[in-house]
């Protein structure tokens, strides 16, 4: 935790630690993040799990480039490499070659490497925003209530209770499919992601808010609150500079944990229809396209494990993470 | 005690009267802010057919221009007391619960939600017999064992199983072991059962087991974090301390106390999951409530959807508030607080 006082005029006259100066090794200060950055990066498979991380968000954000570099445009349909007869890839294990990656879906042809590689963008999209949307709501409420307390920590305690009992999936089905094609002026695929994020983070928020919540509610009771309240902060000031600082950890920790979360759920609700509209390429939809060709393992293969790759990635990054900022793992 | 359970029943109506505005502001509101009008609504009753001038009839019968207020009043009162439709050439009656009509075949909902129920019950009950053992014994297991050879294996195999979803994992299922090698029934499959109880459980067991690896790799993490903390307190030193047998410490003073927030989330999954496993009932292909609402979705019949959420609202209510009334029997400190 960071120092609330600068003491560092009378500490350093004392020195307090010269007496361990004899044994030649100088002792630092070393902050929260610095400690949590020494153990994270001790641990091998919290590393592994955050460069697959990196790895992703760059194909995602390159993937473009990557399409145009490595394969065929996402939606041109390739008749050349389907067998007329079965209406399957042509070529061996769904038509794998040098020219298409991962093979070429069944009926249309259309380039499987492309399609994960774009769905790769829309999936990390809709995870990363839908997780802001809902870290910003769970901080806001979890602060406020866990700093002021009393009828206000009640209010907001049981619109949390309210949000966790509603069944998320079903809410999140029946209003992505109640809104219409055009609305709150966007159309088409913009007006989906911004439904999905909007929805996804809104029905996730009070998990972060109560966690957000419980750590507000001890470091209120800190010394270093209770001096700058002495010394006659405002409670902006309080909440700003003395205990959202202190917050970053918890958040940061459950900010990574909310977003594989987030990607499974776009998944689901693009498998169950009610997601970004097809022609556009994401996992779940790929796969909801794969239950008519079971016998076709590649083309469930593929998006499956672009979906279990990344969401491990992110727990795994997600779990070192938090044992790295807690002070009591291992 | 009794003030107890009054409250929490007092809450869980409060609870399900939120719920209710809640869906019917997601079909009536929600779409009216994103620029449906109330002729929009009113056609999907008349088909595609009808004369502007009956889509402004039926709109003005069925009470869609009137405000947000009266119209929620009128939805309520479907549900809590039936309701009379005027259509024009009759009155039709809507029995108790009203959950209004289908658009696609003028049947109501609410018989139909009856018909689906018994599979997507079987379906949970299954699966969270079996993923409360596995979970939980796994769990134990780890956390007594912790840093063993089976730690490591079982936590790896569930964070490998909170990473998978299920429409992946019950499609490699059903292509491995239904159509590859043929030992279980292949999806789509389901028999009642009071017909044949053998072959209800053979129908069911593939998605009882893929829908209850996803729960238990959760319950088992769980599991494991909180006995890891229980098993540290004081009480259970004081309890060797006694001279009291291991086995005794672990079941009665350390799972004991580990095991209360995971009944809270228990109810809460399992009330869930009985509203409609949506995603394992879409893989399977289970005539169940998750389906029959997501079919209804494909078929923009609103109707049935909303049907289904606020039924499976009602079970999460229903089975939170029995799972903390449980809690007052066993626990006295809950109904002192």
């Amino acid at each position: 935790m960071t120092a609330p006082l600068d003491v560092s005029g009378s500490a350093t006259e004392a020195q307090p630690e010269s007496v361990l100066a004899g044994s030649g090794k100088v002792i630092e200060g070393r902050s929260l993040s610095r400690i949590a950055w020494t153990r994270l990066k001790r641990d091998k498979v919290a590393m592994g799990g955050g460069i697959t991380v990196i790895f992703l968000i760059l194909v995602a954000v390159f993937s473009s480039v990557i399409v145009s570099a490595f394969g065929h445009p996402p939606l041109e349909f390739h008749p050349d490499q389907i067998d007329s007869a079965t209406l399957s890839p042509k070529g061996t294990f769904g038509g794998v070659s040098w020219d298409f990656l991962f093979g070429v879906e069944p009926v249309n042809g259309r380039d499987i490497f492309s399609r994960i590689v774009a769905g790769a963008w829309i999936s990390l999209l809709i995870g990363f925003l839908a997780t802001l949307v809902s870290v910003v709501i769970g901080t806001v409420m979890g602060v406020v209530a866990g700093y002021f307390g009393g009828w206000v920590d009640n209010v907001i305690g049981r619109i949390m209770d309210v949000f966790l009992a509603f069944p998320l999936l079903v809410f999140a089905i029946a209003l992505a499919g109640v809104i219409p094609d055009e609305g709150f002026g966007l159309s088409g695929n913009g007006l989906r992601i911004a439904l999905l994020v909007f929805i996804i983070g809104f029905f996730s928020w009070p998990y972060i808010g109560r966690i957000i919540r419980g750590q507000t509610l001890s470091l209120r009771e800190r010394e270093f609150v209770d001096a700058s309240r002495s010394l006659g902060a405002r409670h902006t000031y309080i909440i700003f500079r003395e205990i959202l600082p202190n917050l970053m950890a918890p958040i940061l920790v459950y900010a990574t944990l909310l977003i594989p979360t987030n990607i499974l759920f776009e998944a689901a609700l693009s498998f169950l229809g009610v997601g970004i509209n097809p022609p556009t390429p994401t996992w779940g939809g790929m796969l909801s396209e794969a239950v008519r060709f079971y016998t076709l393992p590649h083309f469930v293969l593929f998006p499956g494990l672009a979906i279990f790759i990344t969401v491990l990635a992110f727990n795994l990054f997600g779990d070192g993470l938090r044992d790295a900022f807690d002070p009591r793992a291992r | 005690m009794l003030t107890y359970v009054i409250r929490r029943l007092i809450g869980a109506v409060a609870m399900l009267v939120v719920v209710s505005m809640v869906t019917f502001a997601i079909f009536f509101v929600v779409p009216q802010l994103a620029g449906a009008t109330p002729e929009a609504f009113a056609s999907r009753y008349v088909g595609r057919a009808a004369t502007p001038e009956t889509v402004q009839l039926i709109a003005e019968r069925l009470g869609f221009n009137d405000p947000v207020v009266v119209q929620y009043a009128r939805f309520a009162k479907g549900i809590v007391v039936g309701a009379e439709y005027d259509y024009g050439t009759g009155v039709e009656h809507c029995p108790v619960p009203c959950l209004g009509y289908s658009f696609l075949n003028q049947q109501p909902v609410w018989p139909d939600l009856l018909d689906r129920m018994p599979v997507t019950f079987s379906l949970a009950l299954g699966a969270a017999i079996i993923w409360l053992i596995a979970g939980v014994s796994t769990g134990v297991v780890s956390a007594l064992r912790r840093g063993s050879f089976f730690d490591r294996l079982a936590m790896g195999t569930a964070l490998a199983g909170v990473s998978l979803p299920i429409f992946f994992t019950g499609m490699v299922t059903l292509v491995v072991f239904s159509y590859g090698l043929n030992l279980t029934a292949p999806g789509g499959s389901w028999t009642d059962f009071g017909e044949n109880p053998g072959e209800w459980a053979y129908n069911l067991i593939l998605p009882w087991i893929t829908l209850a690896f996803l729960f238990a790799a959760t319950y088992a993490r769980l599991t494991r974090a909180g006995m890891l903390e229980t098993m540290g307190e004081d009480y259970i030193r004081t309890a060797r301390a006694k001279g009291l047998r291991e086995r005794e410490v672990v079941v009665k003073h350390g799972l004991r106390a580990a095991l209360t927030p995971i009944l809270t989330l228990f109810g809460l999954d399992f009330g869930l999951l009985i509203g409609g496993a949506v995603l394992t009932e879409s893989t399977y292909s289970l005539p169940g409530l998750g389906k029959y609402a997501i079919d209804a979705i494909a078929n923009n019949d609103l109707p049935k959807v909303m049907g289904v959420t606020l039924l499976t609202a009602c079970f999460v209510v229903l089975a939170s508030l029995i799972v903390d009334l449980l809690y007052a029997v066993v626990d006295p400190r809950v109904r002192l607080s």
